[in-house]
């Protein structure tokens, strides 16, 4: 059941991904800051208060009707055109390095 | 009272007692009002006041029986008297005067010593102005059952106030403002009630759930001539034994966690001693069974493989029982919030038994809400948590069959391997945003980890939530010294005081302190790092420099957006910009060696190695990082 609803759940964010306008990833970047994307998910989407974003996690869909503590991000605050960029920003943000060619990480 | 009975001021006390074992040893031959009549008697105009044996060198001996070794205080008139015998009668020794420049600070830092230590200290404020400045940290004294030992100067009576600051410095009743987050209060109106008051507070202070108490001393029975011919007695201190559930109680306890399929212990602030980590370790080991430690002291190695606290939700105190473990059985340890523990796994199985074993039953007030939700439970135990484990550990032993046996063992290996994969995951998680500038509270946390691991380090600052549980999630802590929790009532000031003070407690064993020190807590009162420059206490402070009071930045920008009005005015308020603090530069003011701001994690490391080589010398440092929110 979780397996099938993670897989779900990752065909939907694909589909939705696939959907967005193409965006500007330098422009989603100050984007992602200007508006405070980044106080609960980090300015490279690491991941903070709030989930991790990237690289490619993220969901135009859920920016405008999230569920738990999150605030909607309604096209009056936040136009699909803004999020678009954001979104590629986010999209642009390279994997980190393996954790366990991290030494730091493996004591 | 006629002036041929008034005593002589002047080289009054050649024939009277002298120390602290000749009072404890004498009974009284005067009472307490007779004392009390005749030492607050005005002096005749004109005449020299000279006083030999002052009241307060009696309070001081008091004190020093109680085997209090520290007074932290800002000074302050009201309790002038008492400094001086500290100083003079004393010799600044057990106890000893250490210099706070803020009351606030001065709680803090008793929060944080006897956290540490096991043991109070007692701390000095004015009656009135002080003790409001002190107020917050006596509330988070009280909400984390920390013990902090409190003495308020006052001037009771009204015709001995001779100027108008002493007037807007006393009060009718000063304890009245922390009554209802302190245990007990008294003021005494002479010595002989000074010394059984004090030796009560300090009973009541130390009988679990444990709290702060007030002991009000007046500047004339300080400042006044012990009468001739007193003999004043200390009564004995005799320690309370923590309560320990009832015996009957714990075998029906035992028996529903010996029959539980998947029980889980949920630990707040249980262990209030090694002993009680200890405790709890034999317990789950026995059982076999899972433990959330929520980190309100360390209650539970954070590698055990028993611990299951890393599989909650990211971030935040892990006060959620994570849904997965599928509990039949929740045992609550001192869980502060133990209703919102449970609310996640009850949701998925209202039939979940559970046993509620809190001191928190047999004391409460009503006012400031710190009680939380009323949490339903099949067995509820007034009792002091770790003062119960030895009975229930010993009943359930009894009860464990070698079928029951088995099936824990393979319980055992089943959480094991979770626990395992939760490091690797928080290990992975670290790794997201391992280069970024700002610096990432995981890249920070895993730096400092490298550098300490082989120390005999403790960390003396909470993690939680405010940088994401990091260290919680990838250090290993085994010692109960080395995480004493945060702020019972998460008051901001607290931190950057309460550091100074833990680390005080582990100068004298020789320890490495760490401080993750959040940047708007310590601007609320950063005297405190004078404190520790002033007294040498070594401590290594990381600031968490996020340039903002980061929590209240995602409520507000939380609001602005749900109203559909946009975040551009949120950093009014909430973001400490135009200009950015230099915390180098103002530690280095105060004599604490510094630097920073480090934007680039790769400057981290060998800024943490100075800063650890300064440590061991005996001083603070302090190193400014500019992180990532959290």
């Amino acid at each position: 059941m979780k397996k099938w609803l993670t897989a779900m759940l990752l065909v939907l964010a694909i589909v939705l991904m696939a959907q967005a306008p193409a965006g500007n990833p330098t422009r989603g970047k100050e984007l992602f800051l200007k508006n405070g994307c980044y106080e609960c998910h980090g300015t490279v989407g690491q991941g903070g208060t709030g989930p991790r974003l990237a690289p490619r996690t993220a969901s135009l869909a859920y920016v405008r009707k999230p569920a738990g503590q999150m605030p909607p991000y309604t096209p009056k605050v936040m136009p699909d055109a803004d999020l678009a960029d954001v979104l590629a920003y986010l999209m642009s943000i390279p994997a980190p390095p393996p954790a366990k060619g991290i030494a730091l990480l493996n004591q | 009272m006629s002036k041929s009975k008034r005593p002589d001021r002047r080289g009054f006390l050649k024939g009277a007692v002298a120390g602290a074992a000749a009072l404890a040893a004498q009974a009284p031959n005067v009472t307490g009002q007779q004392v009390r009549a005749e030492a607050t008697a005005a002096p005749a105009a004109g005449e020299v006041r000279v006083v030999d044996k002052p009241g307060s060198d009696f309070m001081v001996d008091v004190i020093k029986s109680l085997g209090i070794e520290y007074v932290f205080a800002m000074p302050g008139s009201s309790f002038a008297g008492f400094h001086e015998s500290i100083l003079n009668y004393a010799g600044n020794k057990n106890p000893e005067y250490i210099t706070c420049m803020h009351e606030e600070s001065s709680v803090a830092m008793a929060n944080g010593y006897a956290k540490v230590e096991g043991k109070p200290v007692a701390i000095c404020v004015h009656g009135t102005v002080g003790l409001q400045h002190a107020a917050m940290a006596v509330y988070d004294a009280f909400a984390d059952r920390t013990p902090v030992y409190m003495i308020l100067g006052n001037t009771q009576d009204a015709t001995r106030r001779p100027s108008e600051v002493i007037w807007v410095h006393s009060a009718q009743d000063p304890a009245a403002m922390v009554r209802d987050y302190t245990k007990w209060d008294d003021q005494p109106v002479s010595l002989p009630h000074f010394a059984e008051s004090a030796v009560r507070a300090y009973k009541i202070m130390m009988t679990p759930p444990m709290g702060p108490v007030a002991i009000t001393i007046d500047t004339e029975l300080q400042d006044d001539q012990i009468p001739a011919g007193t003999n004043l007695r200390i009564p004995k201190m005799s320690p309370s034994t923590p309560p320990a559930g009832d015996g009957a109680a714990v075998a029906e306890a035992a028996k529903m966690l010996v029959a539980a399929e998947n029980p889980v212990l949920i630990a707040g602030r249980m262990a209030r001693t090694p002993e009680g980590m200890r405790l709890l370790v034999e317990l789950a080991e026995l059982l076999q069974c899972a433990v959330i430690d929520q980190h309100r002291r360390l209650n539970f190695p954070s590698r055990h493989p028993l611990n299951q606290s890393n599989r909650a939700a990211p971030g935040g105190k892990p006060l959620m029982v994570p849904a997965a473990l599928a509990p039949d059985l929740a045992v609550g340890l001192e869980s502060g919030d133990f209703y919102s523990s449970l609310r996640l796994i009850r949701q998925r199985n209202p039939q979940l038994k559970v046993i509620n074993i809190s001191s928190g039953d047999l004391f409460q007030k009503s006012n400031y809400q710190n009680f939380q939700r009323y949490t339903e439970a099949d067995l509820s135990i007034a009792a002091d948590a770790e003062a119960t484990l030895p009975y229930l550990i010993e009943a359930c032993q009894k009860l464990i069959t070698a079928d029951r046996k088995a099936g824990f063992q393979a319980r055992g290996a089943k959480l094991a391997e979770a626990s395992k994969q939760a490091l690797e995951k928080a290990r992975l998680d670290a790794s997201y945003g391992w280069d970024a500038s700002p610096i990432s509270t995981a890249r920070l946390s895993a730096e400092l980890w490298a550098q300490i691991k082989n120390e005999d380090w403790a960390l003396v600052t909470d993690t939680s939530p405010w940088i994401h549980d990091w260290p919680l999630q990838l250090w290993d802590f085994n010692k109960h010294y080395q995480y004493i929790g945060g702020a019972g009532a998460e008051g901001v000031g607290y931190a950057a005081p309460a550091a100074v003070g833990a680390a005080f407690a582990h100068k004298r064993h020789g320890r490495l302190p760490i401080a993750i020190q959040p940047d708007g807590d310590l601007m609320c009162a950063n005297g405190v790092l004078w404190t520790a420059a002033h007294h040498k206490i070594p401590l290594l402070t990381l600031m968490h420099n996020n340039r903002a009071y980061h929590q209240e930045v995602m409520g507000l920008q939380g609001l602005a957006n749900r109203r559909q009005r946009g975040i551009d005015h949120i950093q009014i308020g909430t973001k400490i910009y135009d200009p950015f603090v230099d915390y180098a530069k103002l530690a280095s003011s105060m004599g604490v060696r510094s630097e920073g701001p480090i934007t680039d994690p790769k400057d981290l490391s060998a800024a943490i190695q100075r800063g650890i080589q300064v440590v061991k010398g005996g001083e603070p440092y302090l190193v400014d990082v500019v992180t990532q929110p959290r």
